[in-house]
């Protein structure tokens, strides 16, 4: 499915923390929005799935806005992944992902069977199945962030969003949930829009990059044409450069050190 | 490993719901009758059951059991099942397993007002009914001015609700000691009041309260799937098409109809809020879709019997049902936070 976002301008109080943001990503593409702390990521993320209304500007799956669609019409176009959040109730791995199945039942319908098998897919797809009867408050970082995941994928969504999902995961683990994603992309189709603090992790699996810098999108691109020396120094005050690594047969960010603040107390390391 | 049977764990799980519902059910039933037993004159319960099947008609049994027991035991079940859910409710929109109805200082509220009816001399003038007035005008007037005091840029956050709930809830215990200290000889009415007891119940109040718990009650359980989703985290439950400040705002004005019907009769009846809710969740799991209903059952049982326990644990003097409450309620929430800490997740 498609997504197109138009000129979108947001501001917390007076204080503006994006402005006039577009992009567009196609079904089965990976689009990675990277940005230093504040540059309004997230935000981006929440006006697209109408968890936050914009000022100004649209966001459009398909030929529909959403800010036209309810936003229970939105969550079965859209499954979204926030940041690591503590689930402090003991729900099993099951019950969270029927969560998923919400926005499609009626407000005291219970899940059938046919909700189980959606479930139940999603859950092999994010390796969780045999996690079903635990209680989330006793899984690992890693396999909570696999059953959120599946909750999405329970959302039956043409688009997904995710905010930093490697955040607090081992190496291990980034590589399995990223890996994950890129291959659902391409096998389902899905239209995948993911924040990210890590270059290399972003350039290793997203298709196009968007860059933030105060709410401005600097650029938007194939990865080598977004995440140029260039590009880094000027929004991540970082020397880099970014190279195809033909071992790995995706890109990778090498970072060569940062540069010093303003007042020049902070030295870069030199590689 | 042998992939689990989903459909099997949801069937389990459903039955499981229903067998709880089944035996709170039976138990409510059990202590209604035994409730209405128990008291000064024992009555079999084979005689309660008699009266009102109609089959004893001996007049001085039927008016005890059906003027006296019936509308003391019908009131605390109806108290019970409101501070029951109104806890489940609380302590889902604040993802707090520790939240009750007295942490947004709405029980404080009723009690400012109900010790100002009684210092004012207020039931001179209208009534009986002058001090659960005032403390139900209370009760909703507190939750609106918590409410109204955390809403910053059309939103409220829980953070900001549950300090605002808290400040307030002092400032008005402390206006309560005002009153305490300037009471003079009405200073038992107000100190009988806030230790919370059943001893004036009648169908009146149990025809008053009654439809605003149920109403609260019935309103609360539309948004059982929601708040389960808002106990993982309102991203979560925004993300999945929930309205959350639609969804905290509701549930807030039920909890305060629903606390207010019944504090409003009964005075402070403490630790039913917390200690239902975590013992149901601990049967059932954190399902608020189970989780209400059980609740509202097994506090109303609860409350039946405690109150039986008050009426005759010093007979003939009447201990108010408050202080038993919380005898038995702060030591088993010690026990809780000792032994439950990993399984209920804090």
């Amino acid at each position: 499915m498609r997504l197109r976002v138009q000129g979108v301008e947001f501001g917390y109080k007076s204080v503006p923390v994006l402005e006039d943001v577009g992009f567009e990503a196609e079904a089965g593409e990976v689009v990675g929005v990277l940005g230093p702390n504040g540059s309004g990521k997230t935000t981006l993320l929440k006006c697209m799935n109408k968890a936050l209304k914009p000022k100004a500007g649209s966001v459009m799956v398909d030929e529909r806005e959403i800010s036209g669609l309810a936003r229970k019409e939105v969550a079965k176009e859209m499954g979204v992944v926030p940041q690591n959040s503590g689930v402090n109730f003991p729900f099993t791995a099951l019950e969270i992902v029927l969560m998923g199945r919400g926005p499609s039942l009626g407000r005291f319908q219970m899940e059938g069977e046919n909700d189980l098998e959606i479930a139940r897919k999603a859950m092999q797809t994010a390796d969780v199945l045999d996690l079903a009867g635990r209680p989330m408050t006793e899984l690992s970082g890693g396999e909570k962030q696999r059953v959120i995941i599946a909750r999405a994928l329970a959302q039956t969504p043409k688009i997904l969003l995710l905010d930093e999902p490697t955040l607090h995961l081992d190496v291990n683990h980034q590589l399995e949930i990223l890996d994950m994603v890129t291959q659902l992309a391409e096998r389902d189709n899905l239209t995948v829009v993911m924040v990210s603090h890590d270059l290399n992790l972003a350039a290793r699996y997203c298709d196009k990059i968007l860059l933030l810098q105060r709410g401005r999108l600097v650029a938007a691109g194939r990865v080598p044409d977004v995440l140029t020396p260039e590009n880094m120094e000027k929004v991540f005050k970082i020397r880099a450069e970014t190279n195809y690594d033909a071992q790995v047969g995706a890109y990778a960010v090498n970072i060569l050190g940062y540069l010093p603040r303003e007042n020049g107390r902070v030295q870069g390391k030199s590689a | 490993m042998v992939a689990p049977d989903l459909g099997k764990l949801h069937r389990d799980k459903l039955a499981l719901w229903l067998l709880v519902l089944v035996l709170l059910a039976a138990a409510l039933f059990i202590s209604l009758v035994v409730g209405v037993a128990i008291g000064s004159t024992n009555i079999s319960p084979g005689t309660v059951f008699g009266v009102f099947t109609g089959s004893v008609t001996d007049k001085t049994i039927v008016s005890i059991v059906m003027d006296i027991r019936l509308p003391r035991v019908v009131l605390g079940a109806v108290v019970g099942a409101a501070l029951a859910i109104a806890g489940v409710a609380m302590q889902g929109v604040f993802r707090n397993p520790m939240a009750s109805p007295s942490i947004l200082g709405i029980s404080a509220g009723a009690a400012f007002g109900a010790s100002l009816a009684i210092v004012l001399g207020l039931s001179v003038l209208s009534g009986s009914f002058a001090v659960p007035i005032m403390s139900f005008i209370f009760c909703l007037g507190t939750m609106l001015l918590v409410y109204g005091i955390s809403r910053t840029g059309g939103i409220v956050p829980v953070e900001t609700l549950l300090l605002a709930g808290i400040a307030v809830g002092s400032l008005f215990a402390a206006l309560v000691s005002f009153m305490q200290y300037v009471a003079g000889e009405k200073l038992a009415s107000i100190v009988i009041w806030l230790m919370g007891g059943l001893g004036g119940a009648s169908w009146n109040q149990v025809l008053i309260a009654t439809p605003l718990v149920i109403a609260g009650s019935l309103l609360m359980s539309l948004y059982a799937r929601d708040l389960n989703l808002m106990t993982i985290g309102e991203e979560h439950a925004s993300s999945l098409g929930v309205d959350t400040q639609k969804v905290i705002l509701v549930l807030m004005v039920a909890t305060s109809v629903v606390v207010a019907a019944a504090v409003s009769f009964s005075g402070i009846i403490g630790f039913v809020g917390l200690i239902i809710p975590h013992m149901i969740r601990m049967m059932v799991g954190p399902d608020h879709r189970i989780l209400m209903p059980a609740s509202i059952l097994a506090g109303a049982s609860f409350m039946i019997v405690t109150d039986a326990f008050a009426r005759v644990v010093m007979a003939p003097a009447e201990l108010p049902v408050g202080i038993v409450t919380a005898m038995l309620g702060a030591p088993f929430f010690l026990y809780l936070l000792r032994r439950r800490r990993h399984m209920m997740g804090w």
